[in-house]
């Protein structure tokens, strides 16, 4: 039987996060983040993942105010976080497009050595210039070289991580060496960086740290399959995600790699409940809590690319049709609908059957929870993914901060360790060797 | 000013100041890259009630040269970044303050004020940040973005150098202007989780910071909400007019290298020149501190075949001496000082177990903290945000 790889991803700045509960704390005190991944760990979760974004989204040209906003720099929280965890990975996005090399390689080596060996890396890029009006280049990337870029950097990055050999590090104060001749040195000439010097760094207890991938395009799938451990993919129902695996695991033999080196980990969501029938009330809850009657009109936007302000969330649909111009209302978001025309006649149909209004028709179209039902159901819909090869396991992503992983934890960890599908005791202590993939470089 | 309001910072680096202190009997070479280590040393330097530690850092290996490494094997090699290490340690503490080295020559300011913003987080309120340039050309050669000529000693007053250097301090001035700008860019209220109206935040309350500058131009707001302190703890070492003005401009403390307390008299007299009177002005001193402190070093320079040489005066004697040296020169107008100990952890433990009780029982330093954050150590108060109220 496959083993389950689980994740736990922290709660994100889109509304699937629900800030109006009364158990909903802050998402920016240490506390927070500490209580997570000691809750994961505890669960023997395989890593906790946390998200990235460098700009505030905005929507018609204004900061969005209705989801959960402002979060910290994940490389210096996961370094505080090793400090309260021992054997949980930590893995980081960082975009390769506002970043150099040379720091983010000495970052994560650095998060390396000081957790042990558990730091990962989901490796994403952006093109656009509204990011890139934070930082010194702008909005420099064309969106075609999106994947060069990422590919390059990491790369590079394992080129300075190879810089210096396992025994460079000599520190021998009766021979007077502390380091190899030549240690750190390195050199990358490429299209996207041409560097050279010295890396300082020694090597890591990984060597490489864990590298994730997320992107779903074709050059997303190929970069997948040439070089990450694992996708953090969004094919969530049982169907879909067995397309998308049996897609990337027939890739990976073109590139001499083995089905086992990339874990497949789609994002979830859930809610529990004593009863299957007590999680769906706790499940339809949730799902009004993410979905405000501001928040409604605001999704509905996104498909209609439009200023519906004036609309009322309880009454029906516009009659008008979305603009389907190039220009989009959101910024710093990718645009979620490929035909919004075709989408915008299918919810108007189901508004229409099943006499729903705006807001109601958003909560049935947008963001179900993967899981929904008694720990007992979601253990075994779980392991059913994951023995059918629909993945190998999840990155779940609870709806609350700080404790929205704690019924998971306590409820269905437990029924899938006595399955004997997950782990009862960690038994690695780096994050390659939870994943079975320490062996693989 | 109180008298018990002497402030001590500890600077660490790598085995400590002394090129081979690596190679000392009392040092732990092999543990330089563990995360035991840096604990270690900054719990014992919390244990003598210091104000806080800096981290050194740059963005290439240790070298003896001002330009280039110089290929040597004999001393420490290598370090982490110095961020992260600060990080790493602040769960583990919960008073002292926690000051990293960060360049700005080669770094976003938006990614360095997200990376201390949440520093301060993780540790309530004791982030700092030493903000530093980077004149070397083989450090812009790590990221192949800008040429830069280097510095060599020999010209350090040919035109272009000169150039060189005011350019370097104008842009960390602009990198340290964006940060503040950032830090600020939340309104300490801006969170209000408002049901009725659907809002989580008060779009008001945040700010685009708008920064144009010759070197970069960064729009805003921060990815992070105002940090505890408000503003960390803006720190730099200075040696000369100009980095004294970069810091006066833009720094809370100032770290200086007079040899004596008659220059240290004129260097704050020089620095409080550009009219910076809150500025809080630190002298550096490496120190080998104990009864053997002349020998210790003695043995250290032979086996690195010279004398330690330093940009700051070398205190060598024992605590008392040490304490005699810093009460006297601290009449010329210092507010404090920050040690460099020759060998870790040895010197950083005379110091606090050493020096640190002498200087209590002269009545000059606490006898427990006082404050729970940084600023609060120093006696600084946490700052109003520049937007509040522009709405």
């Amino acid at each position: 039987m496959k083993q389950v790889i689980l994740a736990a991803h922290f709660p994100g700045v889109n509304n699937h996060t629900v800030w109006s509960d009364p158990a909903s704390g802050s998402q920016i005190d240490f506390a927070a983040f500490a209580h997570l991944a000691r809750t994961a760990e505890r669960g023997k979760f395989d890593f906790f993942f946390l998200a990235d974004g460098q700009r505030l989204r905005e929507q018609r040209g204004r900061i969005h105010d209705l989801d959960v906003v402002g979060r910290p720099d994940a490389l210096t929280v996961l370094a505080a976080l090793a400090a309260v965890t021992d054997h949980l990975g930590l893995a980081a996005t960082i975009n390769a497009t506002f970043n150099e090399p040379y720091e983010v390689a000495r970052k994560l080596a650095t998060l390396d050595h000081l957790s042990g060996g558990r730091a990962g890396w989901n490796i994403v890029t952006s093109s656009d210039a509204f990011t890139g009006e934070n930082f010194r280049r702008g909005g420099f990337l064309d969106y075609s070289q999106r994947y060069e870029r990422a590919e390059e950097f990491l790369r590079t990055a394992r080129e300075l991580w190879d810089s210096w050999a396992e025994e460079d590090l000599v520190a021998d104060p009766v021979a007077g060496t502390f380091a190899a001749e030549g240690a750190g040195a390195f050199a990358h000439h490429g299209a996207q960086f041409d560097i050279g010097g010295h890396f300082t760094v020694p090597r890591s207890p990984q060597r490489y740290p864990l590298t994730i991938q997320a992107g779903d395009s074709e050059e997303g799938r190929e970069f997948a399959a040439s070089t990450a451990d694992a996708i953090f993919s969004r094919h969530s129902t049982l169907e879909a995600g067995q397309a998308f695996y049996r897609d990337i695991k027939s890739r990976l033999a073109g590139h001499g790699r083995s089905p086992d080196s990339l874990k497949i980990l789609p994002g979830v969501t859930f809610a529990l409940g004593d009863t299957d029938a007590e999680a769906q009330e706790n499940a339809d809850h949730i799902r009004r809590q993410q979905v405000s009657p501001q928040t409604a009109i605001l999704l509905l936007e996104q498909l209609w690319n439009r200023d519906l302000s004036s609309y009322d969330a309880d009454g029906p649909l516009p009659a008008i049709d979305p603009d389907v111009s190039e220009d989009s209302i959101i910024k710093g978001r990718a645009r979620m609908y490929r035909d919004p025309l075709k989408t915008a006649a299918e919810w108007r149909a189901l508004a229409e059957a099943k006499r729903l209004g705006i807001r109601d028709l958003i909560i049935e179209v947008t963001g179900r929870q993967s899981f929904i039902g008694s720990p007992a159901r979601v253990a075994e819909e779980i392991n059913e993914f994951v023995q059918t090869d629909a993945a190998d396991g999840f990155i779940l992503v609870p709806h609350l901060t700080p404790a929205g992983l704690d019924g998971f934890v306590d409820k269905v960890v437990p029924l899938l360790q006595e399955r004997g599908v997950f782990r009862a005791e960690y038994e690695t202590n780096t994050l390659r060797g939870h994943l079975g993939l320490e062996n693989d470089l | 000013m109180s008298a018990a309001s002497l402030h001590l910072a500890v600077a660490l680096d790598g085995a400590g100041w002394h090129p081979a202190a690596w190679r000392d009997p009392a040092a732990l070479p092999k543990d330089l890259f563990t995360a035991a280590y840096w604990a270690g040393l900054v719990t014992e330097a919390e244990h003598g009630l210091l104000d806080f530690v800096t981290i050194e850092d740059s963005l290439a290996l240790q070298s003896t040269r001002l330009e280039g490494p110089d290929g040597r094997v004999d001393q420490v090699r290598g370090r982490f970044d110095a961020a992260l290490v600060a990080s790493r340690i602040a769960p583990l503490t919960s008073r002292i303050g926690l000051v990293p080295t960060i360049t700005t020559t080669h770094t976003e300011p938006f990614h360095v004020a997200s990376a201390l913003a949440t520093l301060d987080y993780v540790s309530g309120g004791r982030a700092g940040w030493r903000a530093q340039v980077s004149g070397r050309s083989t450090e812009a050669a790590h990221f192949g973005r800008r040429d830069i000529p280097g510095l060599r000693l020999e010209s350090l007053d040919d035109p272009e150098t000169v150039r060189l250097i005011r350019e370097l301090f104008d842009e960390a001035a602009d990198a340290v202007e964006v940060v503040r700008r950032l830090w600020d860019s939340w309104e300490d209220d801006a969170v209000i989780r408002d049901v009725p109206t659907g809002r989580f935040i008060d779009r008001d309350r945040l700010h685009y910071i708008d920064f144009e500058g010759s070197r970069f131009s960064v729009k805003g707001p921060s990815i992070v909400p105002r940090p505890p302190q408000g503003q960390p703890l803006v720190t730099a070492l200075a040696h000369a007019r100009v980095p004294y003005e970069f810091a006066a401009r833009s720094a809370d403390v100032v770290y200086i290298t007079p040899h004596d307390a008659e220059q240290a008299r004129a260097i704050v007299e020089e620095v409080r020149g550009f009219g910076n009177d809150v500025l809080k002005i630190f002298a550096d001193l490496v120190v080998y501190v104990g009864e053997d402190a002349r020998e210790r070093k003695a043995r250290l320079d032979e086996l690195d075949g010279a004398d330690h040489a330093s940009d700051a005066a070398i205190f060598t004697g024992t605590p008392g001496e040490l304490a005699d040296l810093i009460l006297d020169w601290r009449r010329a107008g210092l507010d404090g000082f920050r040690l460099r100990p020759a060998v870790l952890p040895a010197d950083l433990g005379a110091i606090t177990r050493g020096l640190v009780p002498e200087l209590q029982r002269r009545g000059v330093f606490r006898t427990a903290y006082e404050a729970a954050t940084l600023r609060g150590h120093l006696g600084l108060p946490r700052p109003a945000g520049r937007y509040a109220g522009s709405r």
